[in-house]
């Protein structure tokens, strides 16, 4: 047996030294052997997938019909349907209503002021909760509109508002369908799994060929992008109904649509509102990336500065999402807890029974008619804003001149000892090599079935060109998630043994998670500049979250017994952690580092924006130039990398999981 | 006996598992080794109960034995693999949809072990729900609710949440819910199995009260053979998904059809389950007040131990039909098998 092992060790040890040795010196060798091919892939060999791809495409937008209905029919009716009601509140919130085009336009009614809207967001607080959450919503709409964000923001908060009920409701649609027809629920099952490994950026480009540049193609791709946990949720709430429950509802005499609405959509509510708070956070989490295909709001505001480098104004459009983004989701989260508790029934008059409702309404008519003559009830003075850009300039510039060294001394140290290293390694390696050791990989973790999707999946990757940016994009992910979890674990495992490290971590993991992802650059860049390290620790800031709450959650639910047991046998608490808790707890780590990994490579097109020359880039210069085989091709190959990196990693926390006898 | 048979199960089997049809297509009546073997597992198996008009009919058994199953393939709740349920002479399960949700509406009621209320609902929306999905006029149903609300002893809690009340207080939400429709078939799963002892007396209390009043046909679960005693005019027991005995507690504990069904007999004291018919010399006439020939001899044991002469015996009607004296009484106090 021990002698088995050993062999085994000394084989995957031979093999990654030969991997490294030969990546190292792979150019080398290549022109050596006068074999270039070996490591640069052969433009000739590539097969033409993206003509292709545009082509198809083309074809579907300009002649694909299915008797009279033409495809772009139904894109342009899914449009008109999003456009009616985003319209509306993009008029009420940002824009007024207006009469006429250009020149001739006339505003027949402003937008809702400024000061409507903050007492409208302090009653929804008070309503929902209390005082005090009423005050922090009320504050932070307070500081959009003294640091001068307001309009932007309000552009930002209706396509929330367009984006969440559409996200939460079709969610909820489609996981009741999933809940009545089991096979309707096999069908989807894995189409979720697919959709949440494949990032966002491979289904920009089709969405803004459909739907054309501008927000509606931006909120579709924030539906697509927000709706999956809904559904997953919704199918998981009603399942989890008491049985009893169910059966009452038949015994009573429900028909099936009285048992879905009135019995157990009701009795699953807690856990639903869990999931309109889900879709709303990645709703918000698209925000900048969706103005990256026609959103406005804040999003384009730091788009617009990342592209200008201009430090001072994305920082300020950024935190301003960063505010927009708390006051929503306490709001959510107190509102899904109030309609867990049910009213209390209060009685008298319409006015007694919504005080709240009565006295914003009132408050819009007064703004509405005395805010003709006095334009400060309308629009916040843009006197008065302030504005901080000019201080975040300086204290960089300050940082910058003092802390130079400092700062590129740290850079330039990761950038030799850790990142170019594995750069050359994986771009100098000759590709037939890597798809072999990729295909024994599969092949040892999950059988000859994963061995043919890992040989197949790269092999599709190679052929279509994209061999040297994937490799880009595998070293820049790599190299994030291999800090992330070398960070992340201990945090983790020091979360889950001691109880107050437990509750400063959680804070910061939480606080970290609110935060739209985009925002995590502007301070990096402010520091590094563009480029590979920049890009690096932006996604290790985004990707940490799941490396400690998985590591913590696992340390913690290893058995007490267990852990009793190794005090027994006299363990040192070193001698616990190493021998009992870590192998016990490794199956959750290992699929926190699945997490790490799909974040990792979600914030790919973030990173492109720093000039890193990965398929984030590609992406990017596709959804630039329109080109949409290019597009498609370079999100695929996100896509497939995502996919291997997730069924590898499965199959290795399955393998654990059996090892230590948790599952057979 | 020739009361009118209300509800009635004709050789209903269930079985769980993936080839459970096959199975009963091919063996109309497999052996429990040919169950196992077939990988299937029989929670209900051959179940003949006849259920009469009025009674109060408990199916007893220890956990796993398959009463829920029985009595949720009694309600169509379950499909039942083979075999028939007749209610009211009409086999239900050849009942289409729309029959189907009618006959709950108007003919059945279900308490739940878990009191399965609704927790969005306050006590009053909670009790007229059956109401309320039939189209019900609101304030007809509202008054019918409060009728029952009022019933169970809960008149005041109307406004109240599911989680703003105890245990039992919930469970008599649900016995009012099941009973707002006016149902004539009244199923209640281990009712009281959830509620601590002293609560769980009480109820049985209450609950004999209502039926003295609502005379209801009920099929009751449980898997507390004391309770069983308490309410029952006759006792299925069940094991393993067999029916093993049916008959009046009385009967169970003088003529225990196998040593399981003793087994369970055995603890129960003999007075709390003998009555005086069983007792009485038929016949004869003792002295004093008659005492009724369904009490239980624990009830009157005293009365007959301090008389010096036999005490005349009566039935329903009234008539004398026998008399007791207190050596018969002695016996089951004192005799074998009187004390657990
Ligand atoms: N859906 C199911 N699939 C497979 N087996 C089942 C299923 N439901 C019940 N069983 C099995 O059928 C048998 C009878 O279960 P049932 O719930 O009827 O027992 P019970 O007498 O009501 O027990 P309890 O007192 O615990 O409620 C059990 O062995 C149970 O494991
Ligand atoms: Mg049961």
């Amino acid at each position: 047996m021990i002698q088995r092992f050993d062999r085994r060790t000394v084989i995957v040890l031979a093999l990654v030294i030969v991997t490294i040795v030969l990546g190292y010196h792979g150019r080398d060798l290549s022109k050596a052997l006068d074999m270039r091919w070996i490591v640069k892939y052969p433009s000739a060999w590539v097969l033409p997938f993206k003509s292709v791809i545009s082509e198809a495409m083309r074809w579907l937008i300009e002649d694909a019909a299915i008797g009279p209905v033409s495809f772009t029919d139904v894109t342009r009716a899914i449009a008109w349907a999003i456009e009616q009601p985003y319209n509306l509140i993009l008029a009420l919130l940002a824009t007024g209503f207006v009469s006429g085009l250009g020149n001739e336009a006339q505003v027949i009614l402003p937008a809702v002021s400024w000061i409507v809207v903050i007492a409208a967001v302090l009653a929804l607080g008070h309503y929902c909760r209390d005082w005090g959450l009423a005050l922090l919503a009320g504050a932070c709409f307070l500081y959009l509109a003294v640091f001068g964000q307001w309009d932007s923001a309000m552009v930002t908060l209706a396509s929330v508002l367009i984006a969440v009920p559409i996200g939460a409701g079709g969610g909820l649609l489609v996981g009741v369908w999933a809940y009545r027809h089991p096979t309707g629920e096999k069908i989807l099952s894995p189409i979720l799994d697919l959709m949440q490994t494949i990032p966002i950026f491979a289904y920009l480009v089709p969405i803004l060929f459909m739907f054309g540049f501008g927000p509606i193609s931006a909120l579709v791709a924030t539906i697509i992008y927000a709706t999956p946990p809904m559904v997953r949720i919704t199918t998981m709430a009603l399942k989890a109904v008491d049985p009893e429950i169910v059966d009452f509802g038949r015994m009573a005499g429900t028909t099936e649509r009285q048992l879905m609405w009135r019995v157990l959509i009701p009795s699953a509510r807690q856990s639903l509102m869990v999931g309109v708070n889900q879709v709303i956070m990645l709703t918000l989490n698209m925000v900048i990336i969706a103005s990256m295909i026609g959103a406005g709001g804040l999003g384009f505001d730091v788009l617009a500065a990342l592209r200008r480098l201009d430090i001072g104004a994305g920082f300020e459009a950024g935190l301003a999402i960063v505010v927009l983004a708390i006051a929503v989701d306490r709001l959510s989260q107190a509102f899904a807890e109030r309609m867990g508790r049910m009213p209390e029934r209060t009685t008298g008059s319409f006015v007694a029974r919504h005080k709240r409702t009565v006295l914003v309404g009132a408050l819009l008519l007064m703004t509405w008619t005395v805010g003709q003559v006095i334009p400060l009830l309308q629009d916040y003075p843009a006197t008065r804003t302030l504005t901080t850009g000019a201080f975040w300039d300086d204290t960089i510039k300050y940082l910058n001149v003092n802390y130079f060294d400092q700062f590129e001394a740290v850079k330039v140290f990761f950038l030799n000892w850790f990142m170019i290293p594995i750069k050359k390694v994986l771009l100098g390696m000759p590709w037939p090599w890597a798809i072999a050791m990729l295909v024994l990989l599969g092949w040892s973790a999950g059988g000859w079935r994963l061995a043919l999707l890992c040989g197949g999946l790269a092999g599709l990757i190679l052929v279509s060109g994209l061999w040297a940016k994937a490799m880009v994009t595998v070293y820049l992910c790599g190299a994030s998630v291999v800090l992330a979890t070398v960070i992340g674990v201990p945090l983790g495992v020091w979360a889950a043994l001691n109880r107050r490290a437990g509750v400063a971590i959680n804070l910061f993991i939480d606080t970290l998670q609110t935060l739209p992802s985009f925002v995590y650059l502007i301070p990096v860049v402010m520091l590094f500049r563009v480029g590979d390290f920049t890009a690096l620790i932006a996604i290790v800031l985004y990707a940490l979250a799941p490396a400690v709450r998985y590591a913590a959650h696992g340390v913690r639910n290893v058995s007490g017994e267990l852990v009793e047991a190794g005090l027994v046998s006299g363990c040192t608490p070193l001698q616990l952690l190493r021998h009992i808790r870590l192998p016990l707890a490794l199956p959750e780590i290992l699929l926190g580092l699945n997490q790490t990994i799909m974040l990792a490579l979600s914030m790919l097109v973030i990173t492109a924006l720093v000039g890193t020359r990965d398929l984030g880039q590609e992406v990017y210069i596709a959804l630039t130039k329109a080109d949409i085989g290019r597009g498609v091709v370079a999100g695929l190959a996100i896509a497939f990398i995502a996919i291997l990196a997730d069924r590898l990693i499965k199959a290795g926390a399955q393998q654990a999981r059996i090892r230590f006898g948790l599952e057979n | 006996m020739s009361a009118k048979i209300k509800l009635a199960c004709r050789n209903v089997w269930k079985l769980y598992g993936a080839n459970a049809e096959t199975l009963l297509k091919a063996n109309p009546s497999p052996s429990a080794d040919e169950i196992r073997n077939a990988n299937t597992v029989g929670a209900v198996r051959a179940a003949n109960i006849e259920i009469e008009e009025g009674e109060i009919f408990v199916i007893m058994g220890l956990s796993g034995s398959g009463k829920s199953t029985l009595v949720r393939c009694l309600s169509r709740l379950i499909e039942p693999t083979s075999g028939e349920v007749l209610f009211d002479g009409v086999d239900l399960l050849k009942a289409d949809g729309k029959a189907l949700i009618d006959i709950r509406r108007h003919k059945m009621g279900m308490v739940f072990q878990h009191f399965a209320l609704l927790p969005h609902l306050t006590v009053l929306q909670n009790v007229m729900f059956p109401l309320t999905i039939q189209a019900a006029p609101e304030a007809e149903a509202e008054a019918r609710a409060r009728e029952v609300v009022e019933l169970v002893g809960l008149k005041g809690r109307e406004g109240n949440y599911p989680r703003q009340l105890s245990g039992g207080q919930q469970q008599r939400v649900g016995i009012a819910r099941s009973l707002v429709t006016e149902p004539d078939l009244w199923f209640l799963d281990e009712p009281f199995s959830a509620l601590d002892p002293l609560i769980r007396r009480e109820m049985q209390d209450e609950f004999l009260r209502l039926q003295g009043r609502l005379h209801k046909t009920i099929v009751f679960i449980t898997h507390d053979f004391e309770e069983a005693v308490r309410l029952a005019d006759r006792i299925a027991i069940m094991k393993d998904g067999e029916v093993i005995q049916v008959a009046t507690p009385e009967k169970l504990v003088m003529n225990p059809a196998t040593d399981y069904v003793a087994e369970f007999t055995k603890h129960i004291p003999r007075s709390k389950v003998l009555s005086l018919a069983g007792l009485m010399t038929p016949g004869a006439v003792g002295e004093g007040a008659p005492l009724l020939h369904s009490a239980k001899v624990a009830d009157v044991a005293e009365r007959i131990i301090a008389s010096d002469a036999p005490l005349s015996v009566q039935d329903d009607a009234g008539q004398i039909i026998g008399a007791v004296d207190r050596m018969a009484v002695a016996k089951v106090l004192f005799g074998e098998g009187s004390t657990p």
